[in-house]
């Protein structure tokens, strides 16, 4: 519990931390943030204008310190902004309609090759030297690339030469987001290729580490001692040694998060995928400052909330924290 | 790369007992006994740093120049070697300019993140205490922090920003990872008998930081510079994809912008977005292999154990006892 405690402190401290970058950045940066989109958008009104040199900082009435209560109060509401770009809806909403996208996609997709992933490496050790060890190589070779070139790959052979699946957009044209078959079947089907691109790149990874953490495990006396009573080799393997190996490997998940989102971000570019990462590219092609602010403040949120319940399944993982003793 | 992996060999214990001009005389046979793994590695890094030397002065064509006239975007011919992008630039042109900014960049971010990462992974490991809470907190909240949007939302109030600005901000993110090991590190050292004799003769604590700790970490903050420089390259590469870098100059990031752009995968130009692409992959899976091979040296266990796995006909089980080294050269 006082582990739990300590890293919902952490969190707090990383979140506040987050929060103040937010409000800091469109304050020192050189350049008026304000100015690039009047002119860019010189349809605004005077009201709203006022707003965003509020949420800027130009102009604005008050200490820097009144201003940064105002911007934690406003935030406390919800309240981001409204978008430039996509002038009048506001930041919140735009984000709420495409969150659940990423969150769906990207969770999956990070889950499975986390699992996928960890029990490759767990193999690859196991069978040191065997044909899935020597493919290692091949591995990094993925790990390596860039997430949205394999997705250009993917698409021109999938999509494009063979026509397996579909690609662009979240879901076929003329159908109504809903709970309908229809509807989450051609979801389903657009989010295959997505899906696969991400498990491919990440995977390399989590295999990687778990690979070598067993390693170390399974020459440990106590494997010895285990094949000694003649245990199942499977067994051992999964209880023994990968039981014990996987603690590094639920510990990387926390923090490889924000890289993760990272690469989930640039596919979706790719895919025009209707997420929060295609949000991200069409808010900075046209300087549409506030929607930017907003998604970065979500995902960071988003990954720190994550990473919160990555340490929690640490917690259930490993006794010694449990038990709250020092080893 | 010789230079900076030779003493990682001995390890931090072995290199504590030892003088320095020990393992400088041990060079060349740490050298040649160097993990198959880290020897390509370094070997395609060695070409593509080769090519960011020489690469704009051998290129054919002027990378930005515009041909019209022909059907485009041109597959590859004998005078276009990969073939041109869709307003008739020379892809191949664009390759071997680019390869200068994209490893330029990753080498001053790896440069400036590691300094960063060793001067505060060093303090925090050796002063302790408030010192260290403070810090680590503060690497920590950059660890779990997503990098990606962060930089994307800085760098896009940085309009068209050049290599500098974007090399600062990039490495500003990528510190704190090298930091936390270096931090570990310098807590275990701290302890050992020799910083205890430094300090009793009197060192003052930049001295033994200097002197003592950091030459016994050469190994670590070479394999830390080396993951920040992959980080470094495959961020750059993605942020000018996304649009945010300076689009007039050529990277690999900024080719696989124009062939986004230019809807390359819809014509199949595959010339024009698999070269920066395969060119990204081949430098990150070199800066991959060096660092698993520097793993490799630091802990014998992790070698791919094709060889040792028969020895003499007998089949080393998983539970054996890990046969170590056989090459003299990282034995001893």
């Amino acid at each position: 519990m006082r582990f739990i405690l300590r890293r919902l402190a952490f969190y707090v401290v990383a979140a506040l931390f987050a929060i103040t970058v937010n409000f800091a950045i469109p304050r020192v940066m050189p350049g008026n943030a304000v100015q690039v989109m009047l002119a860019k958008f010189p349809t605004l009104d005077a009201s709203s204008l006022r707003a965003l040199q509020a949420e800027f900082g130009a102009h604005a009435h008050g200490s820097i310190i009144s201003q940064y209560f105002s911007y934690l109060g406003q935030l406390a509401h919800g309240n981001l902004g409204l978008s430039v770009g996509q002038y009048p809806s506001t930041v919140t909403s735009i984000l709420a309609s495409t969150l659940p996208w990423t969150l769906i996609l990207v969770g999956t997709a990070t889950l499975l090759s986390f699992a996928l992933g960890t029990l490759l490496g767990i193999v690859a050790a196991w069978r040191r030297g065997g044909w899935l060890d020597r493919a290692m190589p091949a591995f990094t070779f993925l790990q390596a690339t860039p997430y949205f070139f394999l997705a250009l790959i993917v698409i021109q052979l999938f999509a494009l030469d063979w026509r397996i699946f579909p690609f662009g957009q979240g879901y076929a044209l003329g159908l109504t987001p809903g709970f309908n078959w229809p509807f989450i079947s051609s979801a389903i089907s657009h989010s295959v290729l997505p899906a696969l691109t991400i498990i491919l790149t990440a995977i390399g990874g989590w295999m990687l580490q778990m690979r070598n953490v067993m390693l170390t495990t399974i020459s440990e006396d106590y494997i010895l001692v285990a094949q000694a009573k003649g245990l199942s080799p499977r067994r051992i393997m999964f209880t023994y040694g990968a039981r014990n190996a996987i603690l590094p490997n639920i510990a990387g998940f926390a923090l490889s998060l924000g890289f993760v989102v990272a690469g989930a971000l640039v596919m979706e570019i790719v895919f025009s995928y209707p997420g929060i990462g295609l949000t991200l590219y069409n808010a900075v092609t046209s300087n549409d400052y506030p929607l930017l602010q907003g998604i970065f403040l979500v995902i960071s949120l988003t990954v720190l909330l994550a990473s919160l319940l990555a340490d929690v399944v640490y917690v259930i993982a490993d006794p010694r924290v449990r038990s709250g003793v020092e080893y | 790369m010789s230079a900076l992996s030779s003493p990682l060999g001995s390890g931090p214990e072995a290199a504590a007992l030892e003088v320095p001009d020990a393992v400088l005389g041990k060079r060349r046979s740490l050298v040649r006994s160097l993990p198959p793994k880290a020897k390509i590695g370094a070997a395609i890094l060695a070409v593509f740093v080769l090519i960011a030397i020489i690469g704009p002065w051998v290129a054919p064509f002027d990378p930005s120049a515009t041909t019209t006239g022909q059907a485009l975007p041109l597959g590859p011919t004998s005078s276009h070697i990969l073939g041109t992008t869709a307003t008739g630039q020379d892809v191949f042109s664009q390759l071997l300019v680019g390869t200068r900014s994209t490893v330029v960049l990753g080498l001053l971010t790896g440069l400036i993140a590691t300094v960063l990462s060793v001067v505060v992974g060093t303090t925090a490991g050796f002063l302790g205490g408030l010192a260290d809470e403070g810090l680590s907190l503060f690497a920590n909240v950059f660890l779990v922090l997503p990098a990606l949007p962060l930089l994307v939302v800085i760098l896009g109030y940085l309009p068209h920003s050049g290599q500098l600005p974007t090399a600062i901000v990039l490495s500003a993110l990528g510190w704190p990872w090298g930091a936390r090991v270096i931090r570990a590190q310098t807590l275990s050292l701290r302890r050992r008998d020799y910083v205890a004799a430094a300090r009793e003769v009197g060192e003052p604590t930049w001295r033994i930081i200097v002197f003592e700790l950091l030459p016994n970490q050469i190994g670590l903050i070479a394999a830390s510079f080396v993951g920040t420089v992959l980080y470094a390259i495959l961020t750059a590469v993605a942020l000018a994809f996304v649009g945010v870098a300076d689009l007039s100059t050529w990277s690999y990031g900024t080719m696989l912008y124009w062939a986004q752009n230019g809807n390359a995968v819809q014509l199949g130009a595959w010339w024009w977005y698999v070269p920066p692409g395969v060119c990204t992959a081949l430098l990150g899976t070199s800066l991959v292999l060096l660092n698993f091979g520097l793993d490799e040296f630091g802990n014998p266990r992790l070698r791919a154990a094709g060889r040792e796995l028969r020895i003499g006909r007998r089949v080393w089980r998983p539970a054996d006892p890990t046969p170590v080294v056989r090459d003299e050269g990282a034995a001893r």
